[in-house]
């Protein structure tokens, strides 16, 4: 098995070894609707993680990404739809003996039990023998860089450090799956990004581990992620590559989730098929932006553009060209946020700091290079602009 | 600090002085003062001397002592693992029916105990449920009546014990039964242990069920210092209370100090 290079020297002793889980398995939401009583918190939710990919559930507080990762781990049992392991329907299969690695936000270390018996917890629970877990435990704990602290009591560690036990313990049992519930959030911004690397680096460590891995921070999705699936109101919005999600957003929320993108409402003007570019127009403004795919003329469009892509200075020869209104200057240490405001649209623009920043009510030139705008589908425009400020 | 300025914190003093010293304070004073009275006609007693004291040693109080001392423990600790168990059953249900029954399991306080007992000894007297006369229904009518205590104590420990515990505990393979013994029950320590202590202290003062079944083999104190103030000797009554305090305070220690680790949460 190909996990046996990554941890030598060890029977697999998860979960009562009934686990349905075989060698490589992925995750499988088959049309997963979830209700508690009035509310439903996860709507006709289907997607399909492949074995080793690390999956993000990205969304708003409240959009069920939470509820979706509780149908996997058998907390919840969905009102309809199936929920698989690999081949297996686990839908009805109790928590215990689905073998599934959990991280939760609250950490959950068993408080009265030392950190290595809360990390020997589930080998225990397996029956493992003595010479099995003193072992495990010393290499699941030197893998998250805790072994110096065996010894103690949760309560003498601090959040950081009960986050890293929290995922020895869930790694302890090798999980074929392992569930990361926000496990980051409750740490500060440096901390964050130092478990952010410390959780890729798991991850290359342990490439056979499918991670389903739920947050509500872009960064954190856009780095440890091979797939981001967004969220929002209980339903599944869109899915792909954290790359084509950003540049190529198929849908307004996504583009505004994703990278707080300026939507605009455009009117498309012409098409160039050969450099797949289309002119459009809003406001007074004439630009020309990447259309792939293909637009016609006279068709109504939102236009996509990220606040970092619009600069003072053009970028290229050849770049759009847009006069705006300085509305408010905000300075965030590494970029100056500017609001802009053409013809009543407002726009957002990073830019970086600037010696001399414009004041409010200046009037300027920001300019885009065509490729970095796309063109998003009329139909959500009108939705969307109307709340992509932020 | 619940009260951080000064003027609140002299208050809160002076309320208790004045509140609780004289309503919870006092009874157990004159209690005190009485055990030691030779005569009690003043104001404040007379003829101090340790004559009742001396007696409530040597006398069969020893037993009457012995007999309590058993059946709080007995019956503590059947109460505590009948009213975890419904306590976990009640949870586990979490349908409307849930709270019917856990209204049930606290009616028995709400009941006079004289009439818990009663019911007992009319339930009890007759074949196949002849314990009418044996110290089993002396220590059954005591799990009925502090039952309710430990079911409503672990009752509120569980509502406060977050889910996640559990839930991991159950997603790195812990079968129901490991969860309970390895998770829920340790973390429930500080409700258990407050709730053995309830129980044995309402077990250590139960009169009024008692004295309905108890047989004349299985006097428990508190009916042994009802049967002396009955007769007329206050001051002898009085020793053995000093007596029934002493032991439960004592015993109320040493359970208090039970180590609670999950307390460190
Ligand atoms: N036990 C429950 N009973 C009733 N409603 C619930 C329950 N758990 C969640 N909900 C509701 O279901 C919806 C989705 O909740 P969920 O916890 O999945 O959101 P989330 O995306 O994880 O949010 P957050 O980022 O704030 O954790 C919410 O509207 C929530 O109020
Ligand atoms: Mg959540």
């Amino acid at each position: 098995m190909a996990d046996a290079a990554v941890m030598p020297g060890f029977p697999r002793a998860a979960a009562g070894a009934k686990a349905a889980v075989r060698a490589r398995p992925g995750i499988r939401f088959d049309r997963v609707t979830v209700a508690y009583r009035s509310t439903v918190a996860l709507a006709d939710f289907s997607l399909d993680v492949e074995p080793g990919e690390v999956m993000a559930l990205l969304g708003p507080s409240g959009s069920g990404k939470t509820t979706a990762l509780r149908t996997v781990a058998g907390f919840v049992t969905p009102t309809s739809g199936r929920v698989f392991l690999g081949d297996t329907d686990v839908t009805s299969m109790p928590a215990h003996q689905r073998g599934i690695g959990m991280v939760v936000q609250q950490y959950a270390l068993f408080p009265h039990m030392r950190v290595e018996q809360n990390v020997a917890f589930g080998l225990r629970a397996a029956g493992a023998s003595r010479a099995t877990i003193a072992p495990r435990v010393t290499e699941c704990l030197t893998m998250v860089g805790m072994a110096a602290y065996a010894r103690r009591y949760p309560h003498e560690l601090s959040g950081g450090q009960q986050q890293r036990v929290a995922i020895a313990r869930a790694l302890a049992i090798r999980p074929r799956v392992l569930l990361l519930d926000e496990p980051l959030s409750a740490l500060d911004a440096q901390l964050r990004s130092g478990m952010l690397n410390e959780i890729a680096r798991l991850h290359r460590e342990l490439p056979d581990v499918t991670i389903l891995y739920v947050t509500h921070d872009q960064v954190e999705a856009l780095t440890l992620a091979d797939r981001i699936a967004v969220m929002n109101d209980s339903r599944l919005v869109d899915v792909g590559t954290a790359q084509s999600l950003y540049q190529q957003p198929p849908s307004d929320f996504t583009a505004t989730f994703v990278g707080n993108a300026n939507l605009v409402p455009v009117t498309v003007e012409a098409f160039d098929a050969a450099r797949q570019e289309a002119r459009v127009r809003f406001a007074a403004c004439s630009v020309v932006v990447r259309a792939n795919g293909g637009v016609t003329p006279g068709e109504r469009r939102t236009l996509c553009v990220r606040p970092h892509a619009l600069a003072l200075e053009p970028p290229a020869a050849g770049a759009n060209a847009i006069e705006a209104r300085v509305v408010e200057v905000q300075w965030r240490g590494s970029a100056h946020r500017l609001y802009l405001e053409i013809d009543g649209i407002e726009l957002r623009a990073d830019s970086k700091p600037l010696r001399e920043p414009p004041h409010r009510g200046e009037r300027l030139i920001v300019h885009f290079a065509a490729h970095d705008a796309t063109l998003l589908a009329a139909a959500q425009a009108d939705r969307g602009s109307a709340d992509h400020r932020g | 600090m619940l009260l951080p300025s000064r003027p609140s914190r002299v208050a809160a003093w002076v309320l208790f002085f004045v509140l609780f010293v004289p309503v919870f304070g006092l009874p157990i004073v004159v209690v005190g003062a009485a055990s030691v009275a030779g005569q009690w006609n003043d104001v404040l007693p007379s003829h101090l001397t340790l004559r009742h004291l001396h007696d409530a040693f040597v006398s069969n109080a020893g037993i009457e002592l012995l007999t309590s001392l058993a059946t709080g423990i007995i019956a503590s600790v059947v109460a505590l693992v009948i009213g975890t168990w419904a306590a976990l059953a009640v949870r586990a249900l979490r349908r409307r029916g849930a709270k019917v029954i856990g209204t049930l399991f606290v009616l028995p306080i709400a009941v006079p105990s004289v009439s818990v007992g009663l019911g007992l000894l009319v339930a009890f007297s007759r074949p196949p449920f002849l314990l009418n006369g044996t110290s089993v229904i002396v220590v059954i009518a005591h799990v009925v009546l502090v039952t309710a205590f430990a079911f409503s104590s672990v009752s509120a420990g569980l509502a406060r014990l977050p889910a996640h515990f559990e839930q991991v505990a159950a997603s790195l393979g812990g079968r129901p039964a490991y969860v309970l013994f390895r998770v829920t029950l340790p973390l429930l320590t500080p409700s258990l242990v407050a709730a053995a202590g309830l129980c044995f202290a309402l077990s250590m003062g139960e009169l009024g069920a008692t004295i309905m079944v108890y047989p004349p083999g299985w006097v428990t104190l508190p009916v042994g210092i009802f049967a002396l103030t009955d007769r007329g000797a206050v001051f002898d009554g009085a020793a053995l209370t000093v007596l029934l305090l002493v032991l439960t305070l004592v015993v109320l220690v040493a359970v208090s100090r039970i180590r609670t680790r999950a307390s460190y949460r």
